[in-house]
């Protein structure tokens, strides 16, 4: 039975998908984290500069004869571009006057009363710019003087940084996410590994194999693998319980029928008057019926049971066949039936053994019964390009002309059987073995008009 | 013959052993696979019964180790599984054949016959009558040095005759012990057979005696 | 190809309108209808016609408009004024630094200006094709090859050991007026003390003061003055007819180099004329062989690497810090001080 398992999105795919998705947000945010941390620094680098500039020239004011003397040093600017090629601007004033430099350069009032550099992003003559404003106190004629300063620069520089840092952390991104995709990929398969191993060492499994697993597994396939050998347990202790019960049933329902024929023998032996002794013949024939019967109902369910999960081997089917004549061979010299059978060629073919062993002793013991004494039964065995086929001629009764196909079906027997002692499963039996393997049972009428012909046909697989 | 019956059924051992003893034959009976074991180990047998299933024990492990120790007595396990169970069954083990129970007796006595006379010819079967030699085995009647081939029913009839030589046979007995209960046969066939048997017997001295009104008789002259 | 020539060649020269001076003006013609470039430029017309000459040859449809001014007119041109011109010469590096970046410069990029090295240029907005030598000019009645100083130090010394030999006889720009003169003093200053001993003494000789360098020159050449500090090399070169009256020296403490430099000046309405031109400058400088060609000295691109006392002026915004008003007043306060002898 191949049951149809919906599948659902492959974990592989799924883990996939997700590690790539993770890998590609923190890619986005590695390059907004690195990106923003760079344009910090780039930010950080300027002011710096900036800062010493505008410190440098603060440092070169001095006070001489009661004035200001703005001497600013050549490096104040020099330094500035030296670091890029940016346009710079300045400006004096002295107690918010203006001194010297570019007179409606902007500049930031932000706690540039403390003396330490304020920075601040304008806009001058066009061009964004990036300006810092620092004061100092002196003492000129004895009143406090500020002296401010500020100092600016176009931002192309800083803007030529940022991209290089952009593009280089844009590399870096996908760098980082063309290893991730490398590593997912890697790990996905990895992971997905125990899953695949369990599966391919439980599906390389026979159709007999009830071992439970015991191959080490991940932590999280535990519960599942314990599940399932717990399932393999419950199905090996049912079949094996059913076997038992075959068997035991088996026991049972014989040996008490075989005490009582035993006993009603011998008092046929001992009982003179004609109407004891036919009396106890009938009930010798019913105990061989309840046997023959329940024989057969224990062959059929060890069938049925059995097809579900063939063992199948290679072996001889002459040589099965073979054995079966020489076992039952006695049954039939005791109605004076012959039995014949031309022992041929090897013939290899693939099955259950049991059984087509049990289906061929039922089409046996099927000819045997229902063939007079002094008959004969011939058996062959050949083979054409797909199968063997095993035929029974027997010069029975003959099946009957109508109802051939309801002969297999279980318990019917055919219309002209009913003297003889049989339950009429044998034909299904075998019927349902030649199914099992992908063959047939045929049943004809002998040409000659007198017996059967059976025809079990098996696939050379 | 003598056999060696391994059944703890005390109802099917007894109905077996009158039988067989009826045919003339010598049957030790054990009850449990350890008085088997003594009995094989003092005495030789020309056919072992071995019931598988047994009080102490399941009787495969005897067949075995019998067989290991170079046991060549054929044996016929009689069994209450089909053979749809267990391939790796008796026969694989050493049995020669089994017998699914309940069985027929003339079914048994079939096996019993054909399983010995697998086993080869001895000499010492044979029943000598004046110028007759009866082999049960092989089934062959020498009548004046002439052989005879007998057929199943003329084998077993002859045989019953042989095994108890001066007792009267009625029809009906001879109708019970010759065909199978499914058989519904008149007592008319017995003539038949008896017919066919005394052509056989033709210059034996070796006779069918007819007692009018009561039955057959087996005389040597 | 062939161009008119008409040579107007005028004395002060109001344009209409403007304000500024021109020195000297001639439109080199091409066709009849062409496009026209304007330059206004600092460098001598004389001089720079040959320039012009073969970039016609290579342009014939083109046509060129030149203005000679002063670099502090140029400015006032460009600035006070706003006149339209397409293309601005000047060796005032400090007041072409400032004017692009006041943002008066538009920019340009080709093959030639990528090539040219970090100290020519400043962004890609003014660019150098000479590196003009500040040299010293002797006149060879005073000194021969080996008594001429080499050094300021020796000329100081010199100075100060032969007095009457000297005593109103050195000259240099006024650097008051000269911008020029004013860019070689102050990066003189910048670079060694020995600059303000030598303006002392020179004070004490009595130095000439001179607004352009032709004049200068002559004076030297004649016999007039015994030698001229700061002068281009590449003019005085240029302008003696005979080169046994002078003897030109470049000091080997160091040499200030002069970058003459081009921009293109925002309200230019030929920018892409003006880029060609500037590339034909560049080409001289960057293509091999055409040095001879060009009226003045070539840039050497490993100028820096090489051992030698020359030092150009780096093009960036560290010029603006002399043009700084406070700066400058304190400089030329210094200046004079130094220079100017009170008797």
């Amino acid at each position: 039975m191949n049951g149809h398992v919906t599948a659902t999105r492959s974990i592989r795919r799924r883990l996939i998908v997700r590690l790539l998705a993770s890998a590609a947000i923190l890619a986005v945010i590695l390059f907004l984290v690195v990106q923003s941390f760079g344009r910090q620094l780039a930010q950080e680098s300027q002011d710096n500069i900036l800062a010493a500039s505008v410190t440098s020239v603060l440092d070169a004011i001095t006070v001489q004869d009661g004035a200001l003397i703005v001497d600013i040093p050549y490096s104040a600017f020099s330094m500035l571009g030296n670091i890029s090629d940016d346009r710079v601007f300045y400006r004096i004033e002295q107690n918010q006057v203006y001194l010297t430099g570019y007179e409606d350069l902007p500049f930031t009032t932000a706690r540039s009363t403390k003396s330490q550099p304020a920075f601040a992003t304008d806009h001058y003559l066009g061009e964004d710019i990036r300006l810092v404003t620092a004061s100092r106190k002196l003492s000129l004629n004895n009143q406090p003087s500020v002296v401010r300063a500020t100092i600016a620069q176009t931002r192309n520089g800083q803007k030529q940084t940022l991209r290089q840092i952009s593009q280089t952390v844009l590399f870096l991104g996908i760098g980082f996410f063309a290893i991730a995709m490398v590593l997912t990929f890697y790990a996905a398969q990895s992971t997905i590994g125990p899953l695949r191993r369990l599966a391919a060492s439980v599906s390389r499994r026979g159709p007999q194999d009830l071992r439970p697993v015991e191959s080490p597994v991940p932590s999280e396939m535990v519960p599942l693998v314990r599940s399932l050998n717990q399932f393999i347990g419950r199905l090996k202790k049912s079949l094996s319980q059913s076997e038992e019960f075959i068997a035991e049933a088996a026991h049972r329902v014989r040996t008490p029928l075989a005490t009582v024929r035993m006993q009603a023998e011998v008092t046929l032996r001992r009982v003179e008057r004609d109407e004891n002794r036919e009396a106890l013949r009938e009930m010798i024939r019913a105990i061989d019926e309840s046997s023959r019967a329940a024989g057969q109902l224990l062959d059929h369910a060890m069938v049925t049971f059995r097809t579900d999960h063939l063992l199948v081997e290679t072996f001889d089917f002459r040589v099965l066949v073979d054995e079966l004549v020489t076992r039952l061979r006695p049954i039939a010299e005791l109605k004076e039936i012959d039995l014949r059978w031309q022992k041929g060629a090897p013939l290899l073919i693939k099955g259950d053994a049991i059984l087509i062993q049990n289906a061929v002793r039922n089409l046996i013991d099927n000819a045997i019964k229902y063939s007079p004494t002094e008959s004969s039964i011939k058996l062959t065995l050949s083979q054409d390009r797909s199968g063997a086929i095993l035929q029974l001629m027997d010069q029975g009764i003959g099946f009957p002309d109508e109802g051939f196909e309801l002969l297999t079906d279980r318990f019917v027997r055919g219309a002209n059987a009913h003297d003889t002692i049989g339950s009429g499963l044998g034909l299904t039996i075998a019927d349902d073995v030649a199914n099992a393997h992908g063959g047939c049972l045929e049943l004809k009428n002998n040409a000659e008009g007198v017996g059967a012909c059976v025809i079990f046909y098996l696939p050379l697989r | 013959m003598r056999y060696l019956l391994v059944e703890d059924n005390l109802a099917l051992a007894k109905a077996v052993l009158d039988r067989l003893s009826l045919d003339g034959h010598v049957v030790d009976h054990a009850v449990t696979l350890e008085t088997a074991q003594d009995y094989l180990s003092t005495a030789d047998y020309d056919l072992i019964l071995l019931d598988i299933m047994l009080p102490d024990g399941d009787a495969r492990t005897l067949l075995k180790s019998y067989r290991m120790a170079g046991g060549k007595t054929p044996i016929i396990t009689i069994t209450a599984r089909s053979e749809v169970s267990d391939r790796v069954g008796v026969l694989d083990l050493g049995a020669d054949d089994y017998i699914t129970k309940p069985f027929d007796f003339s079914e048994l006595e079939a096996r019993c016959r054909a399983v010995i006379r697998r086993q080869g010819g001895m000499a010492n079967n044979i029943k000598r009558f004046g110028n007759t030699q009866f082999d049960p085995l092989a089934g062959t009647l020498t009548v004046a040095s002439q052989r005879v081939q007998l057929r199943n029913r003329e084998l077993r009839l002859l045989e019953i005759f042989i095994n108890s030589k001066d007792q009267l046979f009625s029809k009906s007995k001879l109708v019970d012990r010759l065909f199978s209960y499914e058989d519904d046969v008149a007592e008319n066939a017995i003539e038949v057979y008896v017919g066919r048997l005394r052509k056989q017997l033709e210059g034996s001295d070796l006779n069918i005696v007819t007692v009018r009104g009561m039955g057959y008789r087996l005389s040597v002259s | 190809m062939r161009h008119l020539l008409f040579a107007l060649t005028l004395g002060l020269f109001p344009t209409l309108g403007f304000s500024f001076e021109v020195d000297k003006r001639q439109l080199f013609m091409a066709e009849p209808g062409s496009q026209i470039l304007k330059v206004i430029s600092t460098a001598d017309l004389d001089l720079f016609a040959g320039v012009i000459d073969v970039f016609q040859s290579r342009y014939p449809s083109v046509s060129v408009d030149y203005y000679e001014v002063g670099s502090t007119e140029l400015v006032k041109a460009l600035i006070e004024d706003g006149a339209q011109f397409d293309l601005a010469v000047s060796s005032a590096m400090d007041l072409q630094t400032k004017l692009a970046n006041d943002g008066m410069a538009l920019p340009f990029r080709s093959e030639f200006t990528t090539q040219l090295p970090d100290w020519a240029h400043w962004q890609d907005l003014v660019f150098a094709f000479t590196q003009e030598p500040a040299a010293l000019v002797f006149s060879a009645r005073d000194f021969d090859d080996q008594s001429v100083p080499k050094t300021r130090q020796e000329l100081i010394e010199f100075m100060r050991s032969h007095p009457m030999q000297f005593k109103n006889r050195v000259g240099t720009y006024d650097i008051r007026s000269s911008g020029l003169g004013y860019l070689f003093a102050t990066q003189d200053a910048r670079t060694s003390e020995t600059y303000w001993r030598l303006a002392e003494v020179m004070g004490n000789m009595n130095a000439q003061l001179y607004c352009c360098s032709g004049k200068m020159i002559e004076d030297v050449s004649s016999g007039k003055l015994a030698f001229a500090y700061n002068v281009l090399g590449s003019y005085a070169a240029a302008q003696i007819t005979n080169q046994d009256d002078i003897i030109i020296v470049e000091p080997s403490d160091f040499t200030t180099l002069m970058l003459r430099s081009a921009l293109i000046p925002k309200n230019a309405k030929q920018p892409q004329l003006a880029g060609q031109f500037i590339d034909h400058l560049l080409s001289f400088s960057l293509e091999a062989g055409k040095a001879g060609d060009f009226p003045f000295p070539t840039l050497q691109r490993d100028v820096l690497e090489q051992e030698t006392a020359l030092r150009p002026i780096r093009l960036g915004p560290g010029l603006m810090v002399y043009l700084d008003r406070l700066k400058r007043k304190n400089f030329l306060n210094a200046w004079e001080n130094a220079i100017l002898q009170k008797p």
